[in-house]
């Protein structure tokens, strides 16, 4: 068994119309910006996928990654905690023009559902957002004389994660803080593919170092030298470049 | 005299009450820079919701490694002793009540202990990132803030008017002219600056306060 897939618009190939897609990153850091710019490069060549349910933290800074996903017009709806960046103008424009829906979710809640979703867990009582509008309409519950208010589980048709080792089989490990949602993500998704610096044989990776088992993953594509969201905005990136 | 404390100066008074080991998160922005005044011989160790435990300083320009940032997404550091972890692990820290102390911003705070931070009305695009987790959980939660709005309005109120961030989870304001604690549902006045008589300060607070007999004073160094 071999879960390498031999290029990034393979492993985005799936994708419909209409899917619900967890991307995992915290701002820039542990963001898939490659296999996000593949997904774009489809839309741009086939016009799909479109009306996607997109799953990440924030609402993409600039205008690559994430921004860039929204920007081409192919995110129907932004389920996130913060959607503010240093610039968050495309995210912005679109929200107050009404063109894309956003479901805010506390940051811990969110990482909780996904969490859930990957678990098998429907629902949980978190105290998060008691008694605030964010909880409006939520079940709530008293347990040992505290009141909580009841998550569902969130699942998604596709996660595109970034990591920093996997092997074949795709155990994966992270480099630093760009670990955040993207372990989450892996076990809650139906099909995880993950980008990583350098594919490994089997054996390479500690087992004692392994933070996402492979069961969770079905591909992983090398992508060597990832380009980083921050380092892309101080250059004024865009993605697709315009031709000038 | 000091008319009232500059942000860094109500910065340097939430570091005085952090003890040595304590587990502690900053929200975004003025509360990080909690993290300077930290006194000698004492060393807390610092959470970001991105899943750093005790992290380091901010680099120098051009050495930042941007996987290594923090929840405001800036860049930080390692130093021995640094873990890393997941953001459900991350958040299990924050409402499993692991943390000794998280400090906020706060655009009102209410007798009750009701902390509005995340949300001015409805205009514009919504965002809360993690407030609403760090309202619960910590042994401890303080706000440093001006003790009056930009136009003079009082900030400590008696029922918050903005969007909650949390209820009843604040237990110490650190304003720039006095530490108030919130205790069955009061504001208890711990410290204030020496100039100020109490009848000034309750006139800038939106709430009557309980007032001990002698209210210590709020004496801060020049920073």
């Amino acid at each position: 068994m071999d879960k390498t897939l031999p290029d990034l618009a393979t492993a985005v190939g799936g994708i419909d119309d209409g899917m619900t897609v967890m991307i995992g990153g915290f701002g820039g850091s542990g963001a898939p910006i490659e296999l996000i710019h593949a997904l774009i490069d489809r839309f741009v060549a086939t016009g799909h996928p479109r009306d996607l349910v997109v799953v990440n933290n924030n609402a993409g800074n600039g205008h690559v990654g994430l921004a860039a996903l929204i920007e081409a017009g192919m995110v129907r709806k932004l389920i996130c905690s913060f959607p503010r960046s240093a610039d968050p103008v495309v995210f912005t424009e679109m929200y107050l023009a009404g063109k894309i829906e956003l479901e805010l979710v506390p940051q811990g809640t969110l990482a909780e559902r996904i969490r859930a979703g990957g678990a098998g867990i429907p629902a949980f009582y978190t105290p998060t957002s008691f008694g605030t509008d964010l909880a409006k309409g939520k079940p709530v519950e008293v347990f040992e004389g505290r009141s909580y208010v009841q998550e569902r589980w969130l699942k998604a048709d596709y996660a595109l994660v970034k990591a920093h080792l996997g092997d074949t089989l795709g155990n994966l490990t992270y480099r630093m803080a760009a670990r955040n949602f993207n372990p989450l993500m892996c076990m809650a998704a139906a099909r995880t593919v993950v980008q990583v610096s350098k594919i490994v044989a089997p054996g390479s990776i500690d087992p004692e170092a392994v933070i996402t088992p492979g069961i969770f993953v079905q591909g992983v594509v090398e992508v060597p030298d990832p380009a980083q969201e921050e380092m892309l905005n101080r250059a004024n990136a865009r993605y697709p470049e315009v031709a000038e | 005299m000091t008319a009232k404390l500059s942000p860094t100066q109500i910065a340097w008074r939430a570091a005085q009450d952090i003890a040595d080991g304590a587990y502690v998160n900053l929200g975004i922005g003025f509360p990080e820079m909690v993290a300077k005044f930290q006194p000698p011989g004492r060393q807390a160790i610092f959470h970001t919701e991105n899943g750093i435990l005790g992290f380091g300083e901010a680099p120098a320009a051009g050495s930042e490694d941007w996987d290594l940032i923090n929840a405001g997404k800036k860049a930080v550091t390692i130093k021995p002793g640094t873990a890393f972890f997941h953001h459900a692990d991350s958040f299990a820290m924050v409402r499993g009540g692991h943390l000794d102390v998280a400090i906020l911003g706060a655009y009102e705070v209410a007798e009750n202990g009701d902390l509005a931070n995340w949300s001015t009305g409805p205009k514009g695009v919504p965002a809360v990132g993690g407030a609403m987790d760090l309202v619960h959980g910590a042994k401890r939660v303080a706000v440093i803030t001006d003790h009056v709005t930009k136009d003079g309005k009082p900030k400590l109120v008696q029922r918050c008017s903005l969007p909650l961030t949390g209820v009843g989870c604040v237990t110490r304001i650190y304003s720039s002219h006095a530490v108030v604690d919130i205790e069955g549902g009061r504001f208890v006045l711990r410290e204030k600056l020496p100039h100020l008589s109490v009848d000034e300060l309750q006139a800038m607070t939106g709430a009557a306060m309980i007032v001990p007999a002698a209210p210590a004073d709020l004496i801060v160094p020049e920073l």
